[in-house]
This record gives structure tokens, sequence and C-alpha cells, in this order.
């Protein structure tokens, strides 16, 4: 692969060396690029890296660090990994029967296929993956930390320009397409501004600050800068994945559940509706353990696990195992209290709704790949997990990338010759006059209060949803006329806009789908109705509009 | 969340700064970094691994502090217990080969 030629600095602006990232001043960094990728977990990484073999100039900025950054680097995740051959089709028509029929079988197969040719570039880059019984290397699963830090590698291998801890703040347009983005250096407080002929957003999802493995920069920014744009929204409604872990920690990680059974705070067992106790927690049984949550204090304890798998458990999964180990608890005998965690859109399947093939967002210039897209293609109405939305990360990373650096090729003539606009506003650039007592923090806990109870947003109900959208249209109110800041304290102001505005769609679209599927679960419409088997899609920022879509049944180019 | 910084331990080259994903240190001249953010600690331990002489220790508790001394933290083996389960050395990534997931899947099923 030929090293692609580094992003330029437009005529004027002052000469960059090498040192640049030890530079301590404050002047703003100007950067121009043909691609430029927003976001440095799976999706980003592998976006940058498909721009880049296309020849195009790629610029990764990333709100944290290209490398620890997003869901999947504090984890071990699975992917969704069919090889080549007939049992491919049937594998896909398996799952899709599991997906509440909003998924589409052909996004579906052609994910698994480009996930594979990925996984076996990994493999053949040099990523150590471990051999199964009969010598052949297992390549369905991922360790995060290892994982990531060899994508970081591999991006900066590829010539990518890699701005660590540069938060984007907003995109620009010149009123036709989008022509870059602008941020903050938040370790140098001096901002940037980046005009690109092609960006791609692999902001994440948004997790609502719940505090979850990687959630820290998962506050839904790519969904506020898309729907600033134009972009539409699909499957908001379905935030209601909820994953099991130790109280009080960090660990959602389902796995280990498999094999715990459940107890109540007196040390009963928990039983369900007909008198057996709950085992399995990551199976049907989940409604139960959510249901006892309500009630009060529940715990477990991972005694269906036998040595041989408890050996597996703790070296494969070592991560779950440090906060037992270091609360002094053994899991396997012990029990300990558990939490149902929040996962918003994380392990939701709502985003950035897909137009195009090439993960285009309909909006000139502008591409999306991993959580801040919807992944509803893929897993309809239940959650994707880690696996699916392992690979769907890989796939729709590749295909962003190749068709961001497409058009920054076809728009290469009359770039950078436009004047572009900044597009941010809430947190921004309040709508009225700015007030210094508007406490980020309590606000954002306020939209907690609405999106994150189990007793609100994983039984649902509409005079409750209503109840709630009032409550965030008042919130909302507050961030857009008034919420401001300066400096480095922009990457706050905007991300409790981001957390705002994505509670607001989502239960705009909650209210809207007016019947239960998959974890959308609504009390006061238990079911599926057949009139409902087709995308809500929302749009606008300050109003919101509705819209929905049929699930399309035309073939989609590959 | 973050709780401790060893003065001890550390060795000055400020690699947490940079690879911590909520920018939750601040680097300081000739000096260990300081715990600048800790309530955006995100608890995902990857601090701790990228440590290259394990000064790093990262409690359980997700939600606000959770004190403990370094004499603890010493005394219970905990600096570096993350990475050492993995199959990292000195800050750099290791045993993904002998990673056992794939059983744990299949029993799964």
């Amino acid at each position: 692969m030929s090293r692609p030629p580094s992003p330029t600095l437009p005529e004027n602006s002052e000469r960059m060396s090498s040192d640049r990232v030890k530079s301590t001043s404050n002047d703003p960094l100007h950067l121009q690029a043909d691609v430029l990728v927003l976001g440095g977990g799976p999706s980003g990484a592998w976006a940058a890296l498909a721009a880049a073999e296309d020849g195009a100039r790629v610029v990764l900025a990333d709100k944290g660090y290209l490398g620890t950054s997003g869901a999947t680097a504090p984890s071990n995740t699975g992917t969704w990994c069919v090889p080549p051959g007939e049992n491919r089709a049937q594998a896909v028509e398996r799952r899709w029967q599991r997906t509440g029929g909003l998924a589409d079988q052909r996004w579906m197969l052609r994910c698994v296929d480009q996930a594979y040719e990925n996984l076996v570039k990994l493999s053949e880059w040099g990523y150590l993956f471990p051999q199964e019984d009969d010598g052949r290397l297992y390549i369905a699963n991922l360790r995060g930390p290892d994982y990531m830090r060899f994508m970081r590698r591999r991006v900066l291998k590829a010539g990518v320009t890699v701005l660590d801890h540069h938060p984007a703040l907003e995109l620009l347009s010149n009123g036709d397409a989008i022509t870059g983005a602008s941020g903050v250096d938040r370790q140098r407080n001096r901002d940037w501004s980046i005009e690109a002929k092609a960006v791609v957003l692999a902001t994440g999802g948004c997790a609502f600050h719940e505090r979850i493995l990687g959630a820290t920069g998962l506050t839904g920014d790519g969904y506020l800068m898309a729907a600033e744009a134009g972009a539409h929204l699909s499957g908001m409604e379905f935030t209601g994945k909820y994953t099991l872990a130790p109280y009080e920690t960090s660990l959602n990680k389902g796995l280990p559940y498999r094999w715990a059974t459940f107890y109540r705070e007196d040390g009963s067992p928990l039983l369900d509706a007909n008198g057996e106790q709950v085992s399995n927690g990551i199976g049907e049984r989940e409604r139960d353990i959510a249901k006892a949550l309500i009630d009060g204090p529940v715990f477990a304890r991972l005694d269906h696990a036998e040595p041989a798998l408890q050996d597996w458990l703790r070296r494969g999964q070592p991560n779950c195992f440090v906060p037992h180990d270091r609360a002094g608890i053994d899991p396997f005998k012990d029990l300990f209290r558990i939490t149902l965690r929040a996962e918003g859109t994380v392990r939701g399947t709502g985003g950035i709704m897909l137009a195009t093939a090439d993960c285009g967002t309909g909006v000139p210039g502008l591409y999306v790949a991993g959580d801040a897209a919807s992944r509803e293609n893929m897993t309809g109405a239940v959650s994707g997990g880690g696996a699916v939305n392992s690979s769907w990360a890989i796939a729709s990373g590749w295909w962003s990338g190749k068709g961001a650096s497409t058009h920054a090729r076809k728009s290469a003539r009359n770039a950078f010759r436009s004047i572009s606009k900044p597009l941010g506003e809430a947190g921004l650039r309040p709508a009225g006059n700015a007030r210094a007592n508007l406490r980020t923090a309590e606000i954002i806990e306020a939209v907690r209060a609405e999106v994150i109870p189990l007793e609100k947003n994983y039984f649902r109900d509409g005079t409750t949803l209503h109840t709630s959208s009032e409550r965030l249209e008042s919130l909302w109110n507050d961030v857009r006329q008034h919420l401001h800041a300066e400096g480095v304290d922009r990457v706050r102001s905007r991300e409790t806009a981001s957390i705002t505005a994505s509670a607001r769609w989502s239960l705009a679209s909650a209210l809207a789908r007016n019947e239960s599927r998959g974890m959308h679960r609504r009390g006061d419409r238990p079911g599926n109705d057949p009139a409902f088997a087709r995308r809500i899609l929302v749009s606008g920022v300050d109003a919101i509009t509705i819209g929905e879509a049929q699930i399309s049944r035309e073939g989609i180019a590959s | 969340m973050i709780e401790i910084v060893s003065a001890s331990r550390c060795i000055e080259c400020d690699i947490c700064v940079k690879v911590c994903p909520a920018n939750v240190f601040d680097a300081v001249p000739d000096s260990a970094p300081i715990i600048a953010r800790q309530d955006d600690c995100q608890t995902c331990y990857l601090c701790e691994i990228y440590c290259p002489v394990d000064a790093l220790y990262v409690a359980h508790r997700a939600e606000g502090h959770f004190p403990i001394t370094e004499a603890e933290v010493e005394e219970r083996n905990l600096f570096g217990s993350y990475a050492r389960a993995l199959g990292w050395k000195r800050g750099k990534a290791g045993g993904t080969e002998h990673d056992p997931t794939h059983r744990i899947r299949v029993a799964a099923v």
C-alpha cells in the first residue's frame, strides 16, 4: 500500500513541523484533508484505513485516544463471523428471524461478507487470534484493548494524521455539502478546524452518561451534528437494552451471567411467575430480573459454572473479574449485588439513518459508521449485542471510508474554494441569553431521570412517555436558549446538548411506535402490530418531525 | 474510578495522560501526573495496562470515590493485576493468542 500524502495546511496558515503534537501554542490549528473521520473507535479506524487505501489524505480526530476510546476498547467482543458458503444465507435468515422483522437481509449478508474479509485481513496483518483444537484460527472474537491498539498502529502506518483529544464540536457546510468540522484540542485548549471534502461520523452511540465501559465519549455528539446538517435518525425508540453488571461497577458484560442464579436481598432465590428459580440472566429471564430490581436489591452467584468454565471465564473475560477481585469477592461462591445498566443506543439500535449503500446520510459529503449509524438494517428491534455491532463497525467503517474517499475524488475540482459556515447551535450558540447558572451536570441528571430508570424505560407506557417527553421539552428549552460555554468547557456543554437531544428523539420515537417490538416494551400496547413493521424516522433539532419508512425490498449495491 | 497514581512507582512518562480516553490526568513537570478530573473516569482500567511500571490503581466502584491506600494495593498485589490477567507486560500488549473465549461461547449455546 502506498503512503498517501499528508494532509496539508492552507497557504496562509502557520507552517507546521513534526513536533506539532508537542506544541503548546494556543493558535488555532487548521488542516485540509480529503476525508475527515470523527471518532477513534473501531468503525472510525476502519473508515480511516479504507479511505487511506484509496489514496485519500485522511485526518482522524477523536475525543479521547485512538486505541482506548469507544465501547470496544475496554471490552472483549465477539464478532458476527460466518465463513463464505451456503451456510451464510441460512445464518442470515436465522438471525433475521430474531430482529422483529425490521432488519434487511441484504445488508446483513453484505455485512457478514465484508466483516469476514476484514477479519482475515487482521490476521494477515499480524493480529494474533487464538487457535481452535484442530489448529484453525478462531477469528470470531476480538480482545478490545489489543484490537484497538493494533488498529491504531495500522492507521498510523497507513499515513493517517491522528489527532487524539481533539473532540469535534460542529460540522462545517458551504450550503450544499459538508466541508469539514471544527472543535477544540482539549489538552492544549486551542481550537481546530479541518476542511475536508467528505466527513465520516464515527462518533459512537449515546449512553446518556451511564457508567458503562467506554461510555465517557459516547454522548450522541454525532447525532446532533448530523441532525443539524439535515440528516434523519432512525430507530431511536430502540434504547431499551440493559445489561447486567456488578452493582456500582462499569462492567456491563452479560456473558458470565449465562451461568448465574439470582437472589433477593434476604438470600431467598428469585423466582419467576411459575415459581422456578431465575437463572441464566442473558436470556428471556432478564425481564424477571428487571422487575425484581424495581422492587429492591438483587444478588447473583455464578454457581452454574463448572471448574473448567470458571477457568475459561477468568482467562477469557478477565475484566469481568477485576471488580470482584478488588472487592474481595469470589463470584462463583459468594453472592454479589447486581444492577442492570442502561446502554442507550450503544447496544440499542437507533442512530443516523443510512441513505445509501456506501453509508451516506443523504447529506452530501456526510457519511456515517458504527454505532453512530442506525443498526436496524442489521438487527432490527433487538440488540446486536457486541457481536453484530462489532461486525457492523468493521463493515460500515470500511464502506463509509470508501464512500467518503470516492466523494472526495469527485468533488476535487471545486473543493476548498467555497465559504464554509459552522452548523452548531445548541450548547454553542444559545438562541436566547446565555445563563451562567445552568449546570450541565444537573441537566444530564434530569435527562437521565427520564430515560434510565427501569420502570420508565425498560417497561414503557404511553402516559409515562408523555410525561417524560414534556420534561425533556422544558430541559431542551433551557439548553437551546441559554446553555453556553467557552474554551474546553464547550465540550461538556455540547455533550449535554447531544444527550438531551438524543433523549428527546428517543422519547418522540417511542411514542410514535404505538406497539411493542423487540426492546421497545409498551405495557399499554403489548404485542406487535403488523402496521408497525416499518422504521420510525425522526429529524429536526428544535422542531422534531416524525416520519416512517418501509423496509426496502429492492437490491442494494455492494 | 482511578484512585492512585503511585509516586514511588511512577517514572513520569505521562503515557496515562495521553491514553486515558476520558482525559482524567494532567501532566505535571518533573512530577507524577495528577488525577485532575476523577469524576470523568469511566472505570475502564485501560490506563493500568498501558502503564509501563504498574503505578496506577483503578478502584472497582464506578460511581463516586472508593478510598484505598497504596499500602493496601501493594499488600494485596493489585498493582498491575489486570495487565497480568490479560498477558500485557510493562505497558506492552500480549496474550490474545491464549484467549479461551471461544470455548466459553461454545459452552454458552
